[in-house]
């Protein structure tokens, strides 16, 4: 039994604010926790007395679900709040929504917010321990972190790893916190999508861009890629999305094309036939449901070590 | 006449040496012999990490004693069912689990290197009770601390007991770590 580094945070805001050494420590305490999903009883009692908050502002079924179920496998008290339901529909503000459910003696907030920057402004005015869930377009930290462990898993130490991430590269919080978080790790990444979805200027985060798939996937060990938010976009980005599942869509005969293996990753929900075909969501390359699996362990790894730290 | 000092020589005094060390472990083993003896559905679940330690040496002497290499071992990490999570300064590193089976209806021997307040004992029962509903759990200990106890925890098989003061400290040192075996008592943690 030795003792360990903590987290160098209260919060799990971004990925932005963690060092490498918490990533480190992040995957370490997931190996453990994957070890306990694997058991006859996946639960332990660590988190027996406390109780967490699930806010989801907006929509969501994996991130939820993998949250939920990571709170309750560490026994922690869990409730539910989804804003389409509530009270926020009645005009109450943010802060007082918390401030509310805080008064019930909360001491953990998940929250996935529309607009970015949502959880950075509660961690300024309340006190429980808050991990982002998803900010806008902002950051997406868990995500990232499972995606890193998984690519962890995979392949092994993520230095000099070769990552290009393809697609809505504009309106992703994935992609963000996946840029961050592979760079800490040491890892090389390039972003593929039209340019039209690719933020002007991306190459000042030190990361490649890229407009032609068949280039990116020739170079990458690992292919992340991600939906296109149509949701988010207000104004045509692209002709049609026939057009770009041509253009930009990952298919079969591109990846036979190839002569080296390929990580295939997709954080979801997939549009089947849009980013990515079915027959290589469901191909030998896929990792795309290790990552969900990977998700609910990353996450217990997460909400333990910001409880040590209440 | 003065005492040589050695390199690497500690402030603790040594409390059971290599030998009485050897013999106390030899001792035990026949006592778990006599009480389970062939050791069919019985198996030994070392605690993490003083007990896993004990655990490899009692699954290597059994087996050679026993003349059988099938002895079902496994290591329990207790580090998720501590009761004193967020209660203490910085948490503790978990150390890895390795159960590749179940203890359901099966005797159960317990190993750790020291028995002091309990605790331990007390989180490696819930834990234990995830791999299955044991027949019978026994807890064999190095070294028993009676009288520093906080839970009506008490073990079945003792190596040494120690009457020590709470500040004191009981450290187990291994062969295949430390490079000798023997049980040293400091007077401060």
């Amino acid at each position: 039994m030795s003792v360990v580094q903590q987290l160098s945070t209260k919060h799990l805001l971004g990925i932005k604010y963690l060092t490498p050494q918490d990533i480190q420590l992040i995957f370490e305490t997931a190996d453990s926790f994957k070890e306990v999903l694997n058991r006859p009883i996946k639960k332990v009692p660590s988190l027996r007395d406390l109780t967490i908050v699930n806010l989801f502002f907006e929509d969501s079924t994996r991130t939820r679900i993998s949250f939920e179920l990571a709170e309750k496998r560490l026994s922690a008290d869990v409730l539910n709040f989804s804003a389409s339901s509530s009270s926020v529909k009645k005009g109450e503000t943010l802060l007082d929504t918390v401030n509310n459910i805080l008064s019930m003696k909360v001491d953990m907030v998940v929250m996935r917010h529309p607009a970015p920057g949502a959880p950075h402004f509660l961690a300024k005015h309340i006190d429980a321990n808050i991990i982002n869930a998803g900010d806008g377009t902002h950051e997406h930290p868990t995500q990232a972190l499972l995606d890193a462990f998984s690519i962890r898993e995979k392949l092994g130490d993520l230095r000099g790893k070769k990552v290009a991430i393809f697609g809505d590269i504009l309106h992703s919080r994935v992609a963000l916190s996946n840029i961050f978080c592979l760079q800490k790790l040491g890892a090389e990444v390039k972003v593929c999508g039209p340019p039209t979805l690719i933020p002007k200027h991306i190459h000042q985060l030190g990361v490649g861009v890229e407009h032609e798939v068949r280039k990116t996937l020739q170079w990458c060990e690992v292919a992340n890629i991600l939906r296109i938010q149509l949701e988010r976009q207000d104004i045509k980005y692209f002709p049609s999305l026939r057009e770009y599942s041509q253009y930009f869509g990952i298919n079969k005969p591109l990846l036979d094309r190839l002569d080296k293996p390929i990580v295939i990753m997709h954080p979801g929900p997939i549009n089947r036939g849009v980013e990515i075909t079915s027959d290589v969501a469901d191909s030998e390359h896929s990792i795309i449901l290790q990552q969900v699996e990977n998700g609910v362990a990353v996450r217990m790894a997460v909400l333990y070590l910001l409880a040590a730290k209440s | 006449m003065a005492f040589p000092i050695f390199a690497g020589m500690t402030s603790g005094r040594i409390i059971l040496t290599s030998e009485r060390f050897g013999l106390t472990i030899e001792r035990l083993c026949q006592q778990l012999i006599e009480q389970y003896d062939g050791f069919e559905n019985t198996c030994l679940v070392g605690i993490q990490t003083g007990g896993v330690a004990l655990g490899n040496r009692f699954k290597r002497r059994l087996q050679e004693l026993l003349g059988m290499t099938s002895l079902e071992y496994g290591k329990l990490d207790i580090t998720f069912y501590r009761d004193d999570f967020r209660r203490r300064a910085k948490p503790l590193a978990p150390s890895v689990t390795e159960m590749n089976f179940l203890v359901e209806d099966k005797h159960v021997v317990l190993l750790d290197d020291v028995l002091y307040t309990g605790r331990t004992i007390q989180a490696a029962l819930t834990a234990l009770n995830h791999f299955g509903r044991p027949r019978s759990v026994a807890l064999l200990v190095m070294v028993d601390r009676r009288f520093n106890r906080h839970l009506p925890i008490e073990p079945d098989y003792v190596g040494i007991v120690v009457d020590a003061l709470d500040e004191a400290y009981v450290q187990v040192e291994w062969q295949e770590v430390e490079g000798e075996d023997r049980i040293l008592l400091f007077a401060d943690k």
